[in-house]
């Protein structure tokens, strides 16, 4: 359990002001000016020695992201690129900090720009956080007004200029290269990799793309120390996370947590517990739509961390949880998660254009189970024919969770054709 | 030397430069690999998935068309990196994409035009499985209306962008894109608007599916039915190679052939619509005009009607038009000289310097427009006079070349600075450049900067840009012309002088030229056009896809086209035409068959002989002499009526028409 103390976000749920001033009386933008005198290798050393992993999904490490940018400009300039684009169903982490507490990004922008030789920074935030972008502008424009943005800012000898960008609300923008497709004014489709984007990005420029969660943990690491962090959580997996539970507990939240915390500890101590008691849980996505689901005899022991689940055929993903009880119909809730990449896949790759579709309309029949118990087997199947075919992770994405539902509940979708033909005979006789 | 890295390609060791990508080094190493999207003249896509590879190491398999070598990691020891082009992950992966690809693709290939030559087919047969376990309801997309030349069956569209990619990098139009998500994407035209581009039918050849087929062509015949012959093309002064494919007696379509140097694997629309003009409007048959006009009359008539018009001519002159091939010019020539005639190619009175060849066939190359850093266009709108050339110096925009120009051409598919718009302004740009300003230019001049007033002056100061440097490259529009001022097809004085006076005219497929009214006309050529409304004597002769003929393109570079079909009814090869009339006359030209008469035309023009070399042509520059000023015109902008074949072809007209109709609102809004 994450003591008080030991909180990044203090003001997650905006009991306190948010404004610069409020920012100010929680310690952000303490010293940034000082922070960045110790010069950009401190800051990479620092985020590496933290052990900081991408909060946007993948939990790549944001430090060795960072050292794959340019030492020196080619004379291209470098471009900091936040994604906010947080369409992830489930996912609601980076929300509460754009709304409750911008500064943080605003200041990790600055310092994630220098560290990466960045003058200019772009936040690309969802079509549909429109008050999240409002409150986020603000926080921008009060950054300008105080001389923490611009020229010189925060009186570091640093120009960085911070933009927010409004997307227009597809899912596939938030892939990192769809996203940069999309600020560079066109359709938001996913590029080819390699090159990565640190070495062409954004305009053709070195670019770094990094989750808000990523970049607003970056100020107070600094500040605190990378020890602090790494002490926190376990090893390869470390620091604080926000985590978001949703569906069938008490009382879904977000809340800030120490990493590898127990699944049944986060559920019971911040959430009430699972609506019914933990006998009731059927199953718990423990990463945002797009990672296997786990049933319940696996949560009892699962630990919300990178390593545990995904050697346990998860993932942590964006950490956004979603509890289903046993009033689930589980198979109709993988459903709905297929009919969303259907509707969300951009069309350009074979595999996720045709497959997601595909799978979403067998799922469909199985929901009813109007279907053929053969045809399990031929779902799984075609869902590994998207998985690792495509060119992003988006046919990854739909494929998972279809895996998930045909490991841990095969039982329950060979019932539901059974019952389906049973109901069939009856009408028939 | 390039920096070559070693890599594995099914356990072959082989080197190759850091750019490649996988799927070209993988075609050099003689290992093919299924694709559907990647097109080497095209930007990279990556999106159809077939071309997928192993990588040994690689957490996924790899696109192999969008990998490149120098991306590839060493295996931990150092070893060089492993690909992998079969087994177990990449078979898998193929058999899925294929698979994907064909649950949305109707079952029409007995109803599909593309039947026989198709890429999915292909391709389903040697990487797909044989049995369907897609039982949902098939997608169905719309039809666009593309206009007359393509047409669309969108359902059957596997969304690989080449068209899309095509119409925009190399045609240069913006009218062609894909809207859409996931499974409801869609290749579709701008607010429904037809193509704008004289190249559009190329999107044909590249479509790996029936989604885009000709609609001339619509459901006429199967490929395995048809006869191919590799020859020219004569629709503009390129020489596009191309294929022309035939059933029995008729021309059926017209493909593009790759030649690096000329047209890459582009034809023009000109080129390969053109073919239905084949058919229509033939001269079959000699006639005679008699007192009721044109009688049809039998070979032993018209020629004996010939000779004794020739013989009894007391001024003889011959014009040679723009599709005349090089052996019946040279042997017309020997008739016509041998009667104390004069000859005339120029007929649209270009002031080319007839005994120059660097005055009329440049000293450049088409290929060197790739590598140009300034294009310098005079007087020419290449869009229109050759599509092809144009894509080809838009691509070399692209690549950070300036274009400029002397004229008026609009439209271009790149930014065209204008130099100056009138003869003295070239004259002041010629002497402003240093040599330095002249590395890496290119000169391009046009027919009509030279058929206009002063064109001899702006012809000399073309040649002087080339003194100080630049490369010179005339844009002929008769893919004749270079060929008969190669024989020696042409008077001092040109074609004034040529028709001045004269009482007996044979005229050798000349349609663009109003011949006055007095003398006796001998015409010889394909089509009733404007030629034969005016004749008085009328020998039908071969098209160019009717005999094997040598025509020299507007580089200077000879090439071979050959016999695809024969001509209709009692029409002969030219230069057969030609020697019966020498022997009518009683004074046989030296040979009897067309290997005879080669050899004639190579020991006289050696560089004949070596087809499909573009010889060097040693600057011969002429002086500058002072006369009147005058704007410099880019010519008109009517491209699909330029010749007799393309005026009886009923595709090219209804082009022309959709055309006119739409520049009427600018007219009318100007």
């Amino acid at each position: 359990m994450l003591s008080d103390k030991d909180r990044i976000f203090t003001n997650l749920y905006g009991f306190e002001d948010c404004s610069l001033a409020g920012a100010h009386k929680r310690g952000h933008w303490d010293g940034t000016a000082e922070l960045m005198a110790r010069g950009r290798n401190w800051i990479i050393d620092q985020v590496k020695a933290s052990g900081l992993r991408g909060r946007g999904g993948a939990g790549f490490p944001t430090g060795l992201k960072w050292s794959f940018m340019p030492r020196k400009s080619d004379g291209r300039p470098h471009y900091l690129v936040v994604n906010a684009d947080e369409s992830e169903p489930g996912t609601c982490k980076d929300r509460e900090i754009m709304r409750h507490e911008p500064h943080t990004l605003v200041e990790g922008s600055l310092l994630a720009g220098f560290a990466m030789g960045a003058e200019v920074g772009y936040i690309y935030i969802r079509g549909e956080f429109i008050r999240e972008r409002q409150l986020l502008q603000k926080a921008i424009d009060e950054a300008y007004d105080a001389g923490l943005l611009g020229d010189n800012a925060a009186s570091s000898g640093w120009r960085f200029d911070l933009y927010l960008h409004h997307g227009a609300g597809a899912y596939i923008c938030g892939e990192e290269t769809a996203l940069l497709e999309s600020l560079e004014g066109k359709k938001g489709m996913p590029r080819m990799k390699p090159p990565f984007p640190a070495a062409i990005g954004l305009w053709g420029c070195p670019t770094t793309v990094n989750n808000v969660e990523s970049i607003a943990v970056v100020p107070t690491i600094l500040r605190r120390g990378a020890e602090w962090f790494a002490g926190l959580g376990s090893k390869n997996n470390t620091g604080t996370k926000i985590f978001a539970i949703s569906g069938h507990v008490n009382s879904p939240c977000v809340v800030e947590e120490e990493m590898a915390i127990p699944l049944r500890e986060l559920i019971d101590r911040h959430c009430g517990g699972v609506r019914g008691g933990w006998s009731n849980l059927k199953a718990v996505i423990p990463g945002g739509a797009s990672v296997p689901l786990l049933p319940r005899h696996i949560c009892d022991n699962a630990l919300m961390e990178f390593t545990w689940l995904s050697d346990n055929g998860s993932g942590l993903g964006t950490a956004a949880v979603i509890v289903m009880d046993e009033s689930t119909d589980v198979i109709k809730a993988i459903w709905r998660l297929s009919k969303f990449y259907k509707h969300e896949s951009c069309g350009q790759c074979t595999p996720c254009r045709e497959g997601t579709g595909w799978m979403m309309r067998v799922m469909d029949r199985l929901v009813r189970g109007e279907a053929d118990v053969a045809e399990i087997d031929m779902l799984h199947d075609v869902s590994k024919q998207v998985e690792g075919h495509t060119i992003c992770a988006l046919g990854d994405a739909a494929a998972w969770p279809i895996q998930g539902l045909i490991r841990h509940f095969r039982h329950e979708m060979e019932e539901r054709i059974a019952s389906c033909n049973r109901q069939a005979n009856r009408m028939a006789a | 030397m390039p920096n070559l890295y070693k890599l594995m390609i099914d356990g072959h060791e082989v080197s190759a430069e850091g750019e490649l990508t996988l799927i070209q080094v993988c075609e050099q190493a003689g290992v093919e690999i299924p694709r559907f999207c990647y097109h080497e003249r095209l930007s990279i896509a990556g999106n159809c998935r077939m071309c997928l590879v192993e990588v040994v190491g690689a957490p996924k398999p790899v696109a192999s068309c969008a990998m490149q070598v120098r991306d590839l990691r060493p295996g931990r020891d150092g070893s060089p990196p492993q690909v992998r082009t079969s087994g177990q992950l990449v078979e898998k992966a193929r058999h899925g994409v294929m698979e994907f690809l064909l649950i949305n693709h109707p079952l029409d290939c007995p109803i599909c035009d593309q039947g026989g030559e198709c890429d999915l087919q292909d391709q389903a047969m040697a990487y797909g499985i044989d049995f369907s376990r897609y039982i949902e309801p098939k997608r169905a997309v719309d039809d666009l209306d593309l206009g007359p030349l393509v047409e669309t069956h969108m359902t059957r569209c596997i969304s690989c962008t080449r068209c899309v990619r095509f119409t925009t990098e190399v045609a240069g139009i913006t009218q062609m894109g894909q809207i859409g998500r996931g499974e409801d994407a869609e290749i579709t035209s701008y607010l429904n608007s037809t193509l704008d581009s004289n190249l559009q039918g190329n999107i044909i050849d590249l479509c790996p599916v029936g989604a885009l087929t000709s609609k001339p062509y619509a459901f006429v015949a199967r490929p395995w039915e048809l006869a191919k012959t590799e020859t020219i093309d004569v629709m503009d002064a390129l020489g596009s190679n191309i294929r022309v494919d035939t059933r029995g007696r008729d021309v059926m379509r017209i493909l593009p052939r790759n030649h690096d140097g000329i047209n890459q694997e582009w034809i023009s629309d000109k080129t390969r619509f053109v073919w239905d003009g084949l058919a229509c409007q033939r001269l079959d048959r000699p006639y005679v005009r008699r007192s009721r006009g044109l009688e049809a009359v039998d070979w032993d008539t018209a020629l004996t009607a010939a000779a004794s018009a020739i013989s009894a001519g007391r001024k003889l002159s011959a014009i040679a038009g723009d599709l005349a091939p090089v052996e019946a010019a040279f042997a017309l020539r020997q008739l016509i000289e041998a009667n104390g005639g004069v000859c005339e190619c120029r007929v649209d009175g270009a002031a080319l310097a007839r005994d120059n060849r660097s005055a009329y066939a440049g000293t450049a190359r088409i290929e060197d427009v790739d590598a140009a850093k300034r294009i310098v266009l005079i007087g020419t709108n290449p869009r229109v006079e050759a599509p092809v050339l144009n894509a080809r110096i838009r691509l070399a925009w692209l690549n950070g070349a300036e274009v400029g120009q002397f004229g008026d051409a609009e439209k271009l598919t790149y930014d065209c600075h204008a130099l100056g718009s009138d003869i003295e302004g070239l004259r002041s740009y010629c002497e402003s450049l240093t040599d330095e300003s002249t590395s890496g230019m290119l000169v391009i001049v046009g027919q009509p900067a030279l058929r206009q007033n002063g064109g001899d002056r702006i012809l000399a100061l073309a040649l002087e840009l080339a003194r100080r440097g630049a490369g010179l490259l005339f844009l002929h529009s008769a893919a004749g012309r270079v060929g008969a001022l190669d024989v020696g097809f042409s008077c001092d004085g040109g074609i004034e002088a040529a028709l001045s006076g004269a009482n007996v005219v044979f005229n050798l497929g000349a349609d663009e030229i109003d011949i006055p009214d007095g003398p006796q006309v001998i015409y010889q050529g394909s089509h009733g056009d404007r030629g034969a409304h005016r004749a008085d004597i009328i020998l039908p002769s071969a098209a160019y896809t009717e005999e094997s003929a040598i025509f020299v393109n507007t580089e200077g570079r000879p090439q071979l086209a050959r016999r695809a079909a024969f001509p209709p009814g009692q029409a002969r090869e030219n230069w057969a035409i030609v020697r019966a009339l020498s022997g009518v006359m009683n004074k046989p030209l030296k040979f009897d068959t067309l290997a005879q008469l080669r050899s004639t035309v190579f020991a006289s023009v050696p560089h004949l002989e070596r087809i499909d070399e573009v010889p060097v042509n040693e600057l011969r520059p002429l002086p500058v002499r002072s006369g009147r000023n005058s704007p410099i015109s880019s010519g008109s902008d009517s491209f699909y009526l330029s010749n007799a074949i393309s005026r009886s072809s009923a595709v090219m007209a209804e082009m022309a028409s959709l055309g006119n109709a739409k520049r009427q609102p600018e007219r009318m809004a100007a």
